[in-house]
Protein backbone atom coordinates (compact mmCIF):
# COMPACT_ATOMS: atom_id res chain seq x y z
CA UNK A 1 0.00 0.00 0.00
CA UNK A 2 2.67 2.70 0.76
CA UNK A 3 5.42 1.69 -1.77
CA UNK A 4 2.18 1.40 -4.34
CA UNK A 5 1.02 5.45 -3.25
CA UNK A 6 4.90 6.29 -3.43
CA UNK A 7 5.31 4.71 -6.71
CA UNK A 8 2.24 6.25 -8.18
CA UNK A 9 2.99 10.01 -6.34
CA UNK A 10 6.67 9.85 -7.49
CA UNK A 11 5.86 9.00 -11.12
CA UNK A 12 3.55 11.82 -11.15
CA UNK A 13 6.06 14.25 -9.48
CA UNK A 14 8.52 13.30 -12.28
CA UNK A 15 5.92 14.05 -14.79
CA UNK A 16 5.24 16.83 -14.19
CA UNK A 17 9.02 18.08 -13.72
CA UNK A 18 9.63 16.62 -17.13
CA UNK A 19 6.06 18.58 -18.50
CA UNK A 20 7.37 21.66 -16.97
CA UNK A 21 10.70 21.16 -18.95
CA UNK A 22 9.13 19.87 -22.44
CA UNK A 23 6.33 22.55 -22.61
CA UNK A 24 6.89 25.49 -24.57
CA UNK A 25 3.98 27.71 -23.16
CA UNK A 26 5.02 29.28 -19.70
CA UNK A 27 0.99 28.36 -18.35
CA UNK A 28 1.52 25.19 -18.89
CA UNK A 29 4.61 24.64 -17.17
CA UNK A 30 2.63 26.91 -14.29
CA UNK A 31 0.10 24.30 -13.99
CA UNK A 32 2.30 20.94 -14.46
CA UNK A 33 4.59 22.34 -11.20
CA UNK A 34 1.11 22.47 -9.69
CA UNK A 35 1.05 18.90 -10.46
CA UNK A 36 4.60 17.91 -9.02
CA UNK A 37 3.57 20.33 -5.81
CA UNK A 38 0.76 18.45 -5.11
CA UNK A 39 2.30 15.30 -5.51
CA UNK A 40 4.95 16.17 -2.84
CA UNK A 41 2.41 16.94 -0.20
CA UNK A 42 1.09 13.40 -1.00
CA UNK A 43 4.58 11.88 0.11
CA UNK A 44 5.11 14.63 2.97
CA UNK A 45 2.05 13.16 4.56
CA UNK A 46 3.16 9.70 3.49
CA UNK A 47 6.17 11.14 5.64
CA UNK A 48 4.49 11.70 8.37
CA UNK A 49 5.00 15.56 8.08
CA UNK A 50 0.52 16.48 8.36
CA UNK A 51 1.57 19.98 8.88
CA UNK A 52 3.96 20.90 6.26
CA UNK A 53 1.91 18.33 3.79
CA UNK A 54 -0.99 21.19 4.23
CA UNK A 55 1.23 24.43 4.28
CA UNK A 56 2.28 22.92 0.97
CA UNK A 57 -0.86 22.74 -0.57
CA UNK A 58 -2.04 26.27 1.03
CA UNK A 59 1.43 28.21 0.70
CA UNK A 60 2.84 26.86 -2.27
CA UNK A 61 0.51 24.98 -5.22
CA UNK A 62 -2.05 27.60 -3.84
CA UNK A 63 -0.41 30.76 -3.18
CA UNK A 64 2.79 30.81 -4.60
CA UNK A 65 1.48 29.57 -8.24
CA UNK A 66 -1.53 32.01 -8.22
CA UNK A 67 1.38 34.51 -8.13
CA UNK A 68 3.03 32.97 -10.90
CA UNK A 69 -0.54 32.41 -13.09
CA UNK A 70 -1.50 36.04 -12.49
CA UNK A 71 2.10 37.46 -13.60
CA UNK A 72 2.21 35.20 -16.88
CA UNK A 73 -1.83 36.36 -17.53
CA UNK A 74 -0.97 39.38 -16.47
CA UNK A 75 2.37 39.91 -18.41
CA UNK A 76 0.47 37.84 -21.59
CA UNK A 77 3.21 35.85 -21.87
CA UNK A 78 2.83 34.23 -24.97
CA UNK A 79 5.13 31.17 -26.59
CA UNK A 80 8.79 30.57 -25.69
CA UNK A 81 11.07 31.72 -28.39
CA UNK A 82 13.39 29.31 -29.86
CA UNK A 83 16.19 31.28 -29.39
CA UNK A 84 20.14 29.74 -28.95
CA UNK A 85 21.18 30.03 -25.30
CA UNK A 86 24.67 30.06 -24.35
CA UNK A 87 26.66 27.24 -25.94
CA UNK A 88 28.23 26.85 -22.30
CA UNK A 89 25.14 26.11 -20.52
CA UNK A 90 24.80 22.83 -22.87
CA UNK A 91 28.55 21.74 -23.32
CA UNK A 92 29.09 21.58 -20.00
CA UNK A 93 25.58 21.86 -18.19
CA UNK A 94 23.61 19.45 -19.35
CA UNK A 95 26.39 16.89 -18.90
CA UNK A 96 26.99 18.16 -15.43
CA UNK A 97 23.33 17.82 -14.55
CA UNK A 98 23.71 14.39 -15.38
CA UNK A 99 27.11 13.38 -13.61
CA UNK A 100 25.78 15.83 -10.68
CA UNK A 101 22.48 13.26 -10.88
CA UNK A 102 24.96 9.97 -10.84
CA UNK A 103 27.30 10.90 -7.85
CA UNK A 104 24.21 11.37 -5.78
CA UNK A 105 21.92 8.42 -6.97
CA UNK A 106 24.88 6.20 -6.69
CA UNK A 107 25.90 7.42 -3.12
CA UNK A 108 22.37 6.96 -1.87
CA UNK A 109 22.53 3.66 -3.43
CA UNK A 110 25.93 2.85 -1.44
CA UNK A 111 24.26 3.82 1.83
CA UNK A 112 20.63 1.82 1.38
CA UNK A 113 21.13 -0.58 3.98
CA UNK A 114 21.85 1.93 6.50
CA UNK A 115 18.81 3.94 5.75
CA UNK A 116 16.62 1.04 5.90
CA UNK A 117 12.97 1.52 5.64
CA UNK A 118 9.80 3.71 6.25
CA UNK A 119 6.01 3.94 6.31
CA UNK A 120 3.06 5.28 7.32
CA UNK A 121 2.99 6.33 10.78
CA UNK A 122 6.55 5.32 11.79
CA UNK A 123 7.23 8.74 12.57
CA UNK A 124 4.31 11.29 12.77
CA UNK A 125 4.88 14.81 13.42
CA UNK A 126 1.83 16.51 14.94
CA UNK A 127 0.98 20.22 14.69
CA UNK A 128 1.67 20.36 18.69
CA UNK A 129 4.89 19.08 17.98
CA UNK A 130 6.10 21.52 15.45
CA UNK A 131 4.83 24.50 17.09
CA UNK A 132 5.96 23.09 20.84
CA UNK A 133 9.86 23.25 19.24
CA UNK A 134 9.61 26.22 17.04
CA UNK A 135 7.86 28.52 19.63
CA UNK A 136 10.27 27.43 22.54
CA UNK A 137 13.67 27.27 21.09
CA UNK A 138 13.32 29.18 17.98
CA UNK A 139 11.04 31.82 18.82
CA UNK A 140 13.24 34.52 17.55
CA UNK A 141 13.71 33.60 13.93
CA UNK A 142 10.01 32.83 13.68
CA UNK A 143 9.74 36.77 14.38
CA UNK A 144 12.75 37.53 12.44
CA UNK A 145 11.04 35.71 9.35
CA UNK A 146 7.87 37.77 9.64
CA UNK A 147 9.36 41.09 9.58
CA UNK A 148 11.63 38.98 6.39
CA UNK A 149 7.63 38.64 4.78
CA UNK A 150 7.04 42.52 5.62
CA UNK A 151 10.20 43.98 3.86
CA UNK A 152 9.00 41.39 1.13
CA UNK A 153 5.53 42.62 0.45
CA UNK A 154 6.71 46.24 0.94
CA UNK A 155 9.80 45.37 -1.60
CA UNK A 156 7.24 43.97 -3.78
CA UNK A 157 4.83 47.18 -4.28
CA UNK A 158 7.89 49.40 -4.87
CA UNK A 159 9.35 47.03 -7.56
CA UNK A 160 6.07 46.67 -9.37
CA UNK A 161 4.31 50.10 -8.89
CA UNK A 162 3.85 51.90 -12.14
CA UNK A 163 6.69 54.83 -12.19
CA UNK A 164 5.57 58.33 -13.00
CA UNK B 1 5.45 -3.21 3.38
CA UNK B 2 8.15 -0.13 4.00
CA UNK B 3 9.29 2.35 1.76
CA UNK B 4 13.65 2.13 1.22
CA UNK B 5 14.17 6.24 2.82
CA UNK B 6 17.32 5.97 -0.50
CA UNK B 7 13.78 5.55 -3.18
CA UNK B 8 12.66 9.28 -1.34
CA UNK B 9 16.22 10.63 -1.81
CA UNK B 10 16.42 9.62 -5.30
CA UNK B 11 13.16 11.35 -6.18
CA UNK B 12 14.62 14.69 -4.34
CA UNK B 13 18.26 14.25 -6.62
CA UNK B 14 16.11 13.80 -9.77
CA UNK B 15 13.62 16.43 -9.09
CA UNK B 16 16.76 18.85 -8.58
CA UNK B 17 18.71 17.65 -11.72
CA UNK B 18 14.94 18.59 -13.95
CA UNK B 19 15.30 22.00 -11.83
CA UNK B 20 18.67 22.53 -12.72
CA UNK B 21 18.03 21.37 -16.26
CA UNK B 22 15.37 23.75 -16.89
CA UNK B 23 17.30 26.46 -15.51
CA UNK B 24 19.75 25.79 -18.27
CA UNK B 25 17.90 25.53 -21.10
CA UNK B 26 14.65 27.62 -20.73
CA UNK B 27 14.28 30.85 -22.42
CA UNK B 28 11.63 32.28 -20.55
CA UNK B 29 12.05 34.11 -17.31
CA UNK B 30 9.42 32.72 -15.66
CA UNK B 31 9.88 29.26 -16.58
CA UNK B 32 13.56 29.51 -15.32
CA UNK B 33 11.93 31.23 -12.21
CA UNK B 34 9.55 28.33 -11.69
CA UNK B 35 12.59 25.81 -12.04
CA UNK B 36 14.09 27.21 -8.95
CA UNK B 37 11.21 26.78 -6.75
CA UNK B 38 11.02 23.30 -8.22
CA UNK B 39 14.72 22.74 -6.87
CA UNK B 40 13.61 24.43 -3.72
CA UNK B 41 10.71 21.95 -3.64
CA UNK B 42 13.55 19.15 -4.24
CA UNK B 43 15.47 19.64 -1.15
CA UNK B 44 12.32 20.04 0.98
CA UNK B 45 11.52 16.46 0.30
CA UNK B 46 15.36 15.63 1.46
CA UNK B 47 14.67 17.89 4.56
CA UNK B 48 11.64 16.02 5.38
CA UNK B 49 12.98 12.57 4.21
CA UNK B 50 15.68 13.28 6.79
CA UNK B 51 13.51 14.26 9.57
CA UNK B 52 11.92 11.21 9.39
CA UNK B 53 14.76 8.56 9.45
CA UNK B 54 16.59 10.43 12.01
CA UNK B 55 13.19 10.96 13.63
CA UNK B 56 13.84 14.81 14.25
CA UNK B 57 11.39 17.41 14.16
CA UNK B 58 14.27 19.75 13.13
CA UNK B 59 14.56 18.67 9.10
CA UNK B 60 10.66 19.78 9.23
CA UNK B 61 10.97 23.15 10.70
CA UNK B 62 14.16 23.97 8.24
CA UNK B 63 11.22 23.86 5.91
CA UNK B 64 8.88 25.35 7.58
CA UNK B 65 11.37 28.02 7.20
CA UNK B 66 12.41 27.49 3.08
CA UNK B 67 8.37 27.89 2.40
CA UNK B 68 8.28 31.01 4.05
CA UNK B 69 11.63 32.64 2.69
CA UNK B 70 10.51 30.86 -1.02
CA UNK B 71 7.00 33.01 -0.28
CA UNK B 72 9.34 36.47 0.39
CA UNK B 73 11.45 35.23 -2.74
CA UNK B 74 8.75 34.60 -5.25
CA UNK B 75 6.73 37.96 -4.34
CA UNK B 76 10.06 40.03 -4.92
CA UNK B 77 11.04 38.08 -7.52
CA UNK B 78 8.13 38.68 -9.53
CA UNK B 79 7.50 42.15 -8.82
CA UNK B 80 11.18 42.68 -10.60
CA UNK B 81 9.92 40.47 -13.86
CA UNK B 82 7.10 42.63 -14.17
CA UNK B 83 9.18 45.53 -13.82
CA UNK B 84 12.05 44.28 -16.14
CA UNK B 85 9.11 43.87 -18.60
CA UNK B 86 7.60 47.28 -18.52
CA UNK B 87 11.17 48.62 -19.05
CA UNK B 88 12.44 46.02 -21.87
CA UNK B 89 9.38 44.63 -22.91
CA UNK B 90 10.40 41.05 -23.74
CA UNK B 91 10.67 37.83 -21.42
CA UNK B 92 13.23 36.38 -23.14
CA UNK B 93 16.70 35.88 -21.00
CA UNK B 94 18.68 36.18 -24.16
CA UNK B 95 17.44 39.93 -25.02
CA UNK B 96 18.09 41.35 -21.56
CA UNK B 97 21.89 41.18 -21.59
CA UNK B 98 22.81 44.78 -21.06
CA UNK B 99 25.62 43.68 -17.88
CA UNK B 100 26.99 41.07 -21.37
CA UNK B 101 30.34 41.71 -22.29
Amino acid sequence: MNVAIFILFGLLCLGGAMNLLLQRHPINSALSLIVVMSSLAVLYLLLGAEFLALAQIIVYSGAIMVLFVFVIMLLNAGEEERTHGSRAAYLAGIPGVLALFTVLASTFLTLRISFGGTRLGSFLVTTGDLSRVLFRNLLLPFEVTSVLILVAILGAVVLARKEH
Amino acid sequence: MTVPIVWYLILSAALFCIGIGGFLIKRNIITIFMSIELMLNAVNLAFVTFANHWHQVSGQIFVFFVMVVAAAEAAVGLAIIISLFRSRNTLNVDQIDLMKL
